[in-house]
């Protein structure tokens, strides 16, 4: 067996694979297994009982605007009675950004990679404030998934047909170069993904103040992109998976209790361990106190060489990695150590236009002891308040040692 | 009664994470209760509400300015925190980075492609697992740790010697590149003489010696003690002797070590002999010859190593021993000689003898060579029903004639022995065969002669004659061996690949695993250097470290 082909096998699938934006569709008409009574969350898999405060949140929220329940309580009562189901959208295809809660009602971007010919799925971002993501389930969150679902979707999923679609890896490409890292800074992505659709919303839409809202929304949310993003690196990333004899990471997903990674040449098992609490900079008002742990499906970005691991090229969000501009371009160096390949369409100017380090090989991470590097948002830790800070965390050395363990013994070694 | 005070920068954008950054710098100053740095949009000032940070004024400041609003114990806290922004902003701008430290030895060679060497300190369990891996990316090693296995020297200096590369170490103290020191080095000026020593002490004095009397080093290449046994064989002193006599800088060489194992002395003195280049030579605590032999100059003290080192080059070149094709045939009358012959050219390959030593194999066929042979024809085999050759000749000038008969003789190596008992006159017989052997034109004949010059056959008479046939004759049979081993190339046909001098040229590069003192030495002496942030493999973890080395 010869892990170093197989990996640079598994690397080049990811690298080489074109996710393309193709559409906007309900969940249950496009994610496969999706059903009504089935809630996708972030991370690997979880019951209710070991949820923590935003996910609950979501959950609760999500009841509500599927119509299964009409009011938080009762809500409680149908999770509790057992009649409703709880799957990963990892195991549908799918990512999330922090709780990740996707119903079959759902609107969701459709991501298609015209190279490996998979498809990923990922829910709309709800923008700032309260939102369902982070676990808030107020009439006005509901209100807007309703107005996401009702009004934006169907328009920008017109505007993709006339447009064709939207090269996601292109648009990152160009992204990276703006100062974004795609994870925590999406500012130049969302205003790329907003002047790809503004003219082909106009198109679309007979109703002037329908598209003028939907443009502004888009204009406005300076992590628009994210989740059309996410499934973009959830395509390349599957295009990885199920590499025999490979010990690439193809996902990173935490739930906010555990986090959790995957292996293209182990299957579908998940290694877990108990997620950690970032280490960040908060809003005003918060402390680290407030904060939950690590939660969301995000960390797909950094599974694709792009978030921490692209640190270097984002020296606008340098604080985060504790100050200047040259410990950003130390946190994307350090990730070299830990990854096999340099990616060929994601470049950093700052490091000379060198390719983002992609690929994480479990074997290294276990030598070298050095985890992945997560750029993430903090959520607080009871559900509907919101974010309350951005900052660092890694995952748990623990899992990448289970799933070291478990390749040797699968492979006999 | 806690105070608010706040402040508008109009159209000041910053960063929200430099901002938040900023925020909480305040919200450390003592006396201030919290504090709000934000652009003025709508959700923000929503936040700044929520946190009783709103001031009434602050409503109407537009999304493009910079509000900054603290709270705090009393007024002159507030005002104070407020008048430290700038100072706090321009505090964050100064601070920079550390280098960054590369744990892997392949993302630090990305960092610096130049480098081509790797300094390797780290604990001698792990040492051997990162020089091979120095050694796969391509790269010379410079190996400082000790308590690495032999076994292990032997390999790392097989896979350096396959490869063109130095295997400098285990336990090797001291080096100088392309005028970077490494390790425990002098700063010496840089110049024409370059050094191998198995001795990193005896490298410093020397090179420093040769410094204080004006002259300069090429490359002082260090070995570790252990080159030199019968098992590891001289690798690195021979890829080095060779990569000295190619360096166009070099015109002079040193070699400094502990006494060789006899086995690897011939085959070094032979590499030395054969190197193009004057080469001073100190065993340390072992008697040397008195005098030069040829291009090779025999020193017993350091101070005098340097001063041989400096003056030779000033010195016309001398007279180059060139190598020649073609076999040895020893035929000798003296048993001894015939051991000594095969001890001092044990590098000849393949070499039979009936009296076979070291690595010698025995012959297939006594009547006919093959290969390199030497032959003791003083033996029970060679002598039944015949005299002992020191006194008739019959057997050997048959078999010189032999010998010049087969075209793959190169050299026919012969001993002379004067004194009482032997042969009257033993140039009268092999003087006539020796002109028929030279006449040919193909191989050449050596003699090694033992006598006196008050020997009744006369020392002197004898060897003139048997110069005058055409032989070449040395009454020293040290010198004659060496001589003898020159002429082969013994040791100097280099096995595996030479190490190209390019990869030694300045600015030298270097990648630096272990103690921090050698990276900071290389830094002061302006090379190029990147450390490792060098851990165990795993922590240290035995079974994780099992399982990733059958996982590689």
């Amino acid at each position: 067996m010869n892990i170093d082909q197989a990996n640079t096998d598994a690397v080049g699938r990811m690298i080489s694979a074109r996710p393309m934006l193709t559409g906007v569709a309900t969940a249950r008409d496009v994610i496969p297994g999706m059903r009504d009574g089935l809630l996708l969350h972030a991370g690997p898999p979880i019951g209710w009982d070991r949820m923590s405060g935003p996910l609950r949140g979501a959950v609760i929220g999500a009841l509500l605007f599927e119509g299964l329940a009409s009011t938080e309580a009762e809500a409680i009562e149908r999770v509790e009675a057992g009649e409703v189901e709880f799957a990963p959208c990892h195991h549908h295809q799918s990512v999330g950004p922090m709780a990740g809660v996707t119903s079959a009602s759902m609107a969701v971007y459709v991501v298609e990679n015209t190279e490996g010919g998979n498809r990923a799925y990922s829910n709309l971002n709800e923008g700032y404030g309260k939102v369902l993501r982070y676990g808030a389930y107020a009439p006005e969150v509901l209100d807007k998934l309703r107005w996401m679902n009702e009004v934006m979707a169907p328009l920008v999923a017109r505007a993709l047909d006339g447009l064709g679609g939207i090269d996601v890896r292109a648009l990152l490409a160009e992204a990276l170069h703006m100062g974004d890292e795609g994870h925590n800074r999406n500012k130049a992505g969302s205003l790329l993904f907003t002047k790809h659709l503004a003219p082909a919303i106009g198109e679309a839409s007979d109703d002037r103040s329908a598209a003028a809202g939907v443009v502004r929304f888009l204009g406005d949310n300076a992590l628009g992109v994210l989740n059309p993003v996410m499934a973009a690196c959830k395509a390349m990333a599957d295009a990885a998976h199920g590499v025999e004899g490979s010990t690439l990471v193809t996902a990173m997903a935490r739930n906010g209790t555990d986090f959790g990674v995957r292996v293209s040449g182990l299957g579908d098992d998940w290694f877990t361990a108990p997620a950690a609490t970032p280490d960040g900079l908060y809003f005003s008002g918060f402390t680290a106190e407030d904060a939950n742990p690590d939660i969301g499906d995000s960390t797909i970005t950094e599974t694709a060489g792009i978030g921490a691991f692209a640190m270097a090229a984002a020296p606008a969000i340098v604080t985060f990695v504790s100050g200047s501009p040259s410990d950003a371009l130390n946190a994307t160096l350090e990730m070299y150590d830990i990854t096999v390949a340099e990616h060929q369409h994601f470049t950093i100017p700052q490091l000379d236009f060198r390719g983002t380090p992609v690929g994480i090989d479990v074997r290294k991470v276990v030598e070298f002891g050095v985890t992945p590097r997560v750029n993430t948002g903090i959520a607080h830790r009871e559900a509907g308040i919101g974010q309350v800070g951005a900052g660092l965390v890694r995952p748990p050395i623990e899992i990448f040692r289970e799933a070291l363990t478990a390749f040797a013994e699968k492979h006999g070694v | 009664m806690s105070v608010t005070r706040y402040e508008i920068r109009p159209g000041a954008y910053a960063d929200s994470i430099v901002l938040m950054h900023l925020q909480s710098s305040l919200a450390a100053i003592e006396g201030v209760e919290d504090a709000g740095v934000v652009m003025g949009t709508p959700a923000n000032l929503e936040l700044l509400d929520a946190n009783g940070l709103l001031h009434p004024d602050l409503k109407a400041v537009a999304a493009d300015d910079l509000v900054l609003v603290v709270r705090a114990i009393d007024e002159p806290t507030a005002v104070g925190a407020l008048g430290e922004v700038d100072s706090l902003l321009a505090a964050r701008r100064s601070e920079s980075g550390a280098d960054f430290r590369p744990h892997g030895l392949r993302s630090a060679l990305r960092l610096l492609p130049s480098a081509s060497v790797v300094l390797i300190s780290v604990p001698g369990r792990y040492a051997a697992t990162v020089a091979h891996e120095a050694l796969d990316r391509g790269r010379h090693v410079f190996l400082y740790s000790d308590n690495v296995e032999l076994t292990d020297e032997v390999a790392l200096k097989e896979k350096g010697r396959d490869a063109g590369l130095l295997v400098m170490g285990p336990d090797c103290g001291t080096a100088i590149l392309a005028g970077v020191g490494l390790g425990f080095a002098n700063r010496v000026r840089r110049g024409r003489i370059g050094l191998i020593g198995a001795s990193g002490t005896g490298l410093q004095a020397v090179t420093s010696g040769i410094h204080a009397l004006g002259g300069g080093v090429s490359h002082a290449i260090g070995t570790g003690g252990r080159d030199l046994s019968e098992a590891v064989g001289a690798v690195t002193t021979l890829q080095a002797l060779d990569l000295l006599g190619r360096d166009q800088t070099t015109e002079a060489i040193v070699v400094i070590s502990k006494p060789p194992a006899p086995s690897v002395a011939s085959r070094l003195l032979g590499a030395a002999a054969g190197v193009g280049k004057p080469v001073v030579i100190q065993f340390i605590g072992h008697p040397t010859p008195p005098r030069a032999q040829g291009n090779l100059h025999f020193s017993t003290g350091l101070s005098e190593t340097a001063r041989r080192a400096v003056e030779l080059l000033g010195e016309p070149g001398e007279d180059q021993i060139e190598s020649r094709p073609g076999y040895l045939r020893g035929l000798f009358a003296g048993g001894t000689l015939a051991l000594e012959a095969q001890q001092s050219l044990a590098g000849l390959a393949p070499l039979h003898s009936n009296v076979p030593i070291l690595a010698a194999e025995p012959v297939a066929d006594l009547s006919r060579s093959s290969g390199h042979t030497i032959l003791d024809l003083g033996a029970d085999e060679f002598t039944v029903g015949r005299l002992h050759p020191m006194m008739d000749q019959d057997l050997r000038l048959r078999r010189l004639r032999q010998e010049s008969d087969d075209p793959e003789t190169g050299l026919i190596l012969l001993d002379v022995v004067l004194g009482e008992g032997a042969h009257p006159d033993p140039a009268s017989e092999l003087g006539p065969a020796i002109a028929d052997v030279c006449k040919t034109g193909g191989a050449e004949v050596v003699v090694l002669m033992v006598g006196t010059d008050a020997d009744p056959q006369g020392l002197d008479e004898q060897r003139v004659r048997l110069e005058v046939a055409g032989a070449k004759v040395f009454d020293d049979v040290s010198e004659g061996l060496a001589w003898v081993a020159a002429r082969l190339a013994v040791g100097s046909a280099v096995v595996g690949e030479r190490v190209a001098p390019s990869s030694l040229e300045p600015p030298l590069g270097a990648i630096n695993v272990g103690l921090d003192s050698f990276y900071d030495s290389l830094v002061e002496q302006d090379a190029e250097a990147v450390q490792l942030d060098w851990q165990p493999p795993a922590g240290g973890d035995e079974r994780m470290m099992a399982l990733l080395e059958k996982m590689r």
